[in-house]
């Protein structure tokens, strides 16, 4: 790496050179800025900005932006920010793909942010070679599929499943579970990792569908099996509808769900939501090592970060490391992203060969007080 | 398939079925009264309800339900009824007023009434989902920021009802349950005993027979078919509030699977006949918990339309299977 690293240094200054020249003067003739500069790169965001998960996009997009404007501040080339919309679809997906893929100024994403919408996009991304770093989508398949392109900010599901599993036995001693997943990609996935962990406390399953909002038969099962703890592999919207069914239906055991939860909208159950546990691979930002950036996040968007937004931050930051560096195409992108060994504000960023974290953290949260606080990292 | 744990609590399974039921059986109404009058499935009776309950929600909001306690709450809550009501009938009026009357009085195929009824589901539905957009062309963003905010996600009113449980006979019944039971099960006494004993249910009854005859009597069809929709509008304003009493929570989609489900109660009891919708709401309900009970919840949809296939094959019309028009005084 190092001859390459002082080589690609050395186009850089080159680079900056003649864009410099380029854009200190009017006259022509000069070149005229082209691809060769570096001067016209750009990052995008690939996932929902608008629909029914757009939530979840936000803070993706407002982190990768920071990143951006942090090093557009005092860079020369001022790498642009462009973002593909795909509203979280799978549908959506592959044709946005092969739009990213023909803009060849393009050299970095960041995303997709989505399980089901990288599936589908994936091919696309590898046969383009274009690097992709994903802060957020966990399906744990995903790194099998050989795209040399792809990579993963944070610890998929089949670690998070794990830990889950050890909060439910070593920090809350439950001798009885009752596992519950909503028959999705991801909810499935994870209920079967925390239900062959766990063995035999779990004490009964249930599969419920998205959409559906009258759970009886699932709270009857709940209730008749009596659990200490009811984990559920899932997102919010139902897990919200869910934990309230199951309050009121008298179960009084500690609920345990996963990153797909942890969303504002989960305190709408209000009282109901007290006390539940949620584990994700996403980092506190009362974590010294986000301090700053959630100080700066805060100064630029009015609120504090959300879910994934240090992650984000962080994937970007290895496009921007790589830029500074000068480089200007793909391949040598590609070969920077899965060379890359140096401390982000999440974790050690260093990429496995299928693409996975080598340094994988998975923090619990609660809610308390109406508010979803962290607890700490699960050991 | 479960069995011991399907006896061990039958009795619950079987009271929160006909709870859910029961409200399948409310919307199932406003299919099968407009289907005894025109012949037609109005699709977006669906979004009636859905509208009702957003109105059930908002009223809560306006008035600081959250803080309510006692006597204050209840009177919120009725004022909140009366919104759903009137909400929900207001919609099924302006449905028949413009996606319908135009076209039965050009004398339109029924599959066209059909189409038309699908896009104002669509409409109706997509209006809500995007009632932030809607708010910010009208600049009133600002002022209605808490009731337009969140247009495509989950909203809630959790936290608002506390819902004692009690025990009866060693069952441990949720106190909403009883309460949606008992109401819908009313309020469909009541409906049944207007169309078979007051002017305005006989004029509907005449004219579910024969529209010709019965207006050559003196029986306004525009009218009697404006009736039937205020009906159904009215009978999916109260579903949507106990809907609302007992799940919280509504999204501008939560009316198509309850509508589908709603239709295959009107169905299941017999397309156009009042007794059949309550039957068939109340078993579907039953049927869904225990079925979920039997093989896992994911089956549930399955169960429910297994089961209405099964019923159609050996009654094609339905369990009670007559229609709006022959039922006797």
């Amino acid at each position: 790496m190092r001859p390459n690293k002082v080589f690609a240094a050395s186009i850089a200054t080159l680079a900056l050179g003649l864009s410099l020249a380029a854009c200190g003067t009017t006259e022509d003739g000069d070149g005229g800025g082209g691809g060769d500069a570096g001067c016209d790169l750009k990052l995008a965001f690939f996932g929902p900005e608008t629909g029914d998960a757009a939530g979840l996009g936000k803070p993706i997009i407002q982190g990768t932006q920071l990143a951006i404007d942090q090093y557009n501040e005092d860079a020369d080339c001022k790498v642009e920010f462009v973002k593909y919309d795909s509203q979280g679809s799978p549908d959506e997906a592959p044709a946005l793909a092969t739009e990213a893929a023909g803009d060849e100024s393009l050299i970095g994403v960041v995303g997709p942010a989505f399980s089901g919408e990288s599936a589908a996009a994936g091919d696309t991304f590898a046969e383009a070679g274009l690097p992709t770093i994903t802060p957020s989508a966990t399906n744990p398949t995903l790194a099998d599929n050989e795209w040399d392109t792809f990579h993963r900010a944070l610890g998929n599901d089949a670690t998070q499943g794990p830990a889950a599993a050890r909060y439910i036995k070593d920090t809350l001693k439950a001798a009885s579970v009752f596992v519950i997943d909503d028959a999705s990609e991801y909810g499935a996935g994870l209920a079967g990792i925390v239900e062959k962990d766990l063995g035999a406390a779990v004490k009964g399953t249930d599969t419920i569908q998205q959409k559906q909002t009258d759970f009886s038969a699932t709270v009857t099962k709940v209730t008749d099996a009596k659990p200490d703890a009811v984990f559920f592999g899932g997102y919010y919207a139902e897990a919200t509808i869910l934990i309230g069914q199951l309050r009121d239906g008298g179960f009084d055991g500690t609920f345990v769900v996963a990153d797909g939860v942890k969303d504002p909208a989960f305190l709408d159950a209000k009282d109901a939501a007290e006390g539940t546990i949620i584990t994700c691979p996403c980092i506190p930002d009362t974590e010294p090592a986000v301090a700053d950036f959630a100080k700066a996040y805060e100064a630029e968007f009015g609120e504090a970060p959300g879910t994934y937004a240090a992650e984000a931050y962080d994937a970007a930051s290895i496009f921007l490391a790589g830029i500074e560096d000068g480089i200007d195409n793909r391949a040598d992108m590609l070969e920077f992203v899965n060379g890359y060994d140096e401390a982000g504000i999440t974790k050690q960023l260093k990429f496995d060969d299928k693409g996975e974290p080598a340094d994988v953290h998975v923090y619990a949260y609660t809610v308390k007080g109406g508010a979803i606080v962290p607890e700490g990292e699960i050991k | 398939m479960n069995f011991e744990f399907l006896f061990n609590n039958l009795p619950e399974l079987t009271i929160t079925g006909l709870a859910f039921g029961a409200i399948y059986a409310l919307v199932a109404l406003g299919y099968t009264m407009v289907y005894g009058v025109l012949q037609l499935i109005n699709f977006a009776h669906s979004e009636v309800f859905m509208y009702g309950t957003f109105a059930m929600l908002w009223t809560v909001m306006a008035l600081n339900g959250a803080e309510a306690d006692g006597v204050k709450l209840i009177a919120i809550l009725i004022a909140a009824l009366f919104a759903a009501m009137l909400m929900s009938a207001a919609i099924a009026l302006i449905l028949e007023r413009v996606a319908y009357r135009p076209l039965i009085k050009r004398d339109a195929p029924r599959l066209i009434a059909l189409i038309s009824a699908i896009g104002a589901s669509f409409v109706l539905a997509e209006l809500m989902g995007l009632r932030d957009k809607v708010a910010e062309w009208l600049g009133l963003d600002d002022n209605l920021d808490d009731y337009v905010s969140g247009a495509r996600i989950n909203n809630s009113m959790a936290g608002v009802l506390e819902k004692p449980r009690f025990d009866v006979a060693g069952v441990s019944v949720s106190s909403i349950d009883l309460i949606v039971i008992v109401a819908a099960v009313g309020m469909m006494v009541l409906l049944d005993q207007f169309v078979r004993r007051s002017r305005l249910g006989k004029g509907i009854r005449a004219t579910a027979q024969d529209p010709e005859t019965a207006s050559l009597m003196g029986v306004n069809p525009t009218r009697t078919i404006q009736v039937t929709f205020l009906i159904g509008g009215i009978m999916a304003g109260i579903a949507a509030f106990l809907y609302m009493l007992k799940i919280e929570t509504t999204r501008f989609d939560v009316g198509f699977l309850l509508g589908v489900k709603a239709f295959t109660a009107a169905v299941l009891g017999g397309i156009g006949n009042l007794r059949g919708a309550l039957l068939g709401g109340l078993i579907l309900g039953v049927a869904e918990n225990w079925g979920s009970a039997l093989f896992g919840t994911e089956w549930r949809d399955v169960i429910a339309f297994v089961l209405l296939v099964l019923i159609l094959l050996v009654r094609p019309t339905g369990l009670l299977g007559e229609s709006l028009g022959k039922a006797r005084a």
